[in-house]
């Protein structure tokens, strides 16, 4: 659930006044206290390492774009960039929500383990690399080997993939809506069965896709023949 | 590492502006290369018929008029002499190759940097906000710069190992990289091409190529299109030329590399952090470069 906002707990912090190391203190100050607050944070101007390693249900808005590892190691935190975001975006994230509302460099969402991370804009290359359980809905295209070695968690693309899309791929699903340049080593096109529409349906709403019919979408998946898989193990993914 | 920054304003009015919307950008990038920089500026056209020539001496109580003269007596033209620290651009009638040659006879550590009707580079060991300084930077005026901060990995700290490069009339690279076959290529463009390398640095012999490509008639988009063909390395590449600005990513596209765009101007930048003090940033178009994608721009016009 979304933390509730009121105006009363809405704070503003200005990276044109404050340095980087103050905002990202006071944004982690309120790890672990269950406190719901709602910071706005004003002038990024492409400062790395923005919003991270926040543990909070706090609803953190960045008004402009960012540079490197925004909201890196995210929990609960709900974090909205109205711009752009560099390399690394929800690096690690655990749970909780990042939305940007621009492009996306490389590695977005890499190696995280939970939470969902929008893209309303292009992504990168390597998006979504050694993903590990969390979902990414990237609204406008990715760029080439994209889902590396991803591990589990979903990725869909409503636009198009680049080149070796899921090379080396483990139990992540993906879903693209446009074309895919070429797919990597072991991952293949599978069929769209009916518990692949539902998830689809699910995460297409949870990302606020409108107009978007899961029908649309190729799903892509492991072929399974570069790893050691046990039908045993499923659960672990 | 290493930074690279680059602007090319397609707006003439901004161009009284160049030099103060490029020093916030070049001195961002000191972390990742703290160690010397240096740019080209596409500015003061050299008088029709002539060309610039910037030279650069490490001693700074170098006796440029003194070289002036003699360069003048060799070439048998009048030159003209404007001393910038350690760098001097002398302009001439007289066939530029030849003033060039006629001033590196004079002392073995004296460079020639550039040739052209409006190119200029300037580069120094120091920190990016050091060499801005040191060469006013923030005063100058122009239709486009590139530039470049060092962090020095494969060869010495020195004036002549940094960047931009230029081997060709109005051209200059800055690259992010390193380029793996640049012996062999080296070598080819001396042999058929006739081209003289000053440096043992890989770019240099990029920034080769693309002149090579240059002088067989491709433009500039072109001819870095073939660069995906002939180089094998990784390189984020920015190229200028007289009226074009160009930027190129190697097919892996390790090197970080960012691109906005506005009605004014395109700017290049190896983080966003660079780009986000110009005017107008936060409407502009931004976006990460396509590997293996060339991206140009051209056509922009010079007050006589």
């Amino acid at each position: 659930m979304p933390p509730e906002v009121s105006a009363t707990n809405v704070h503003t912090l200005d990276l044109g006044a404050m340095s980087l190391r103050a905002v990202n203190a006071e944004l982690q100050s309120r790890n672990g206290t269950g406190e719901r607050y709602h910071y706005r944070v004003v002038n990024p101007h492409g400062a790395h390492a923005l919003a991270c390693g926040l543990d909070a249900a706090l609803e953190v808005e960045i008004a402009g774009n960012t540079g490197y590892y925004c909201a890196g190691m995210n929990k609960q935190a709900h974090v909205e960039v109205k711009g752009t975001v560099g390399t690394g975006v929800a690096e690690n994230m655990m749970s909780g929500r990042v939305h940007v509302h621009g492009n996306a460099s490389q590695s977005a969402g890499a190696t995280a383990h939970g939470g969902l991370l929008v893209i309303d804009g292009d992504a990168g290359a390597r998006c979504g690399i050694s993903l590990k359980g969390a979902d990414i809905v990237v609204k406008g295209s990715v760029g080439h080997m994209s889902m590396f070695m991803a591990q589990a968690g979903r990725l869909v693309v409503l636009g198009d993939a680049g080149e070796a899309l899921g090379d080396s791929l483990y139990e992540a699903r993906i879903y693209v809506r446009g074309s895919v340049k070429s797919l990597g080593a072991d991952c293949v096109e599978k069929e769209m069965r009916s518990e692949h529409m539902a998830e689809l349906e699910d995460l297409l709403a949870r990302a606020g896709c409108r107009g978007v019919s899961p029908s649309e979408f190729r799903r892509y998946g492991s072929a399974r023949q570069l790893y050691n898989f046990k039908i045993d193990n499923l659960d672990a993914y | 590492m290493c930074g690279i920054v680059g602007l090319y304003l397609k707006n003439p009015e901004l161009d009284a502006r160049l030099g103060r919307l490029f020093v916030p950008m070049l001195v961002e990038m000191t972390d990742r290369g703290p160690d010397s920089a240096g740019f080209a500026i596409y500015h003061d056209a050299a008088q029709p018929g002539r060309a610039k020539v910037t030279a650069f001496h490490p001693d700074p109580g170098f006796d440029w008029p003194g070289a002036a003269a003699a360069a003048e007596r060799a070439v048998g033209q009048a030159v003209e002499a404007r001393v910038a620290d350690t760098h001097c651009v002398l302009e001439s009638g007289a066939d530029p190759a030849a003033l060039a040659e006629a001033l590196e006879a004079q002392d073995q550590r004296l460079q020639v940097v550039s040739v052209g009707e409006l190119i200029e580079i300037y580069k120094e060991v120091g920190t990016p906000e050091c060499v801005a300084k040191r060469f006013r930077l923030e005063e100058m005026t122009g239709s486009h710069i590139i530039g470049h901060t060092r962090m020095a990995t494969e060869s010495a700290v020195t004036t002549a190992g940094s960047h931009p490069f230029s081997t060709g009339r109005d051209l200059c690279l800055v690259h992010n990289g390193s380029l793996s076959n640049h012996n062999n290529l080296r070598a080819w463009l001396s042999a058929h091409r006739g081209i003289r390398f000053r440096t043992e640095n890989d770019t240099e012999v990029g920034a080769a190529y693309i002149t090579s490509r240059l002088a067989e008639g491709r433009s500039l988009h072109e001819a870095l299109e073939d660069c995906l063909g002939a180089l094998d390395g990784f390189y984020t590449f920015v190229a200028g030329t007289r009226d074009g600005f160009a930027v190129l990513r190697d097919p892996i596209a390790c090197k970080p590399a960012v691109l906005a765009e506005t009605e004014d101007y395109v700017a290049f930048a190896s983080e966003y952090r660079a780009l986000a003090r110009l005017p107008g940033i936060d409407g502009a178009r931004v976006w990460e470069p396509e590997p293996a994608t060339v991206y140009s721009w051209g056509g922009r016009k010079h007050a006589a």
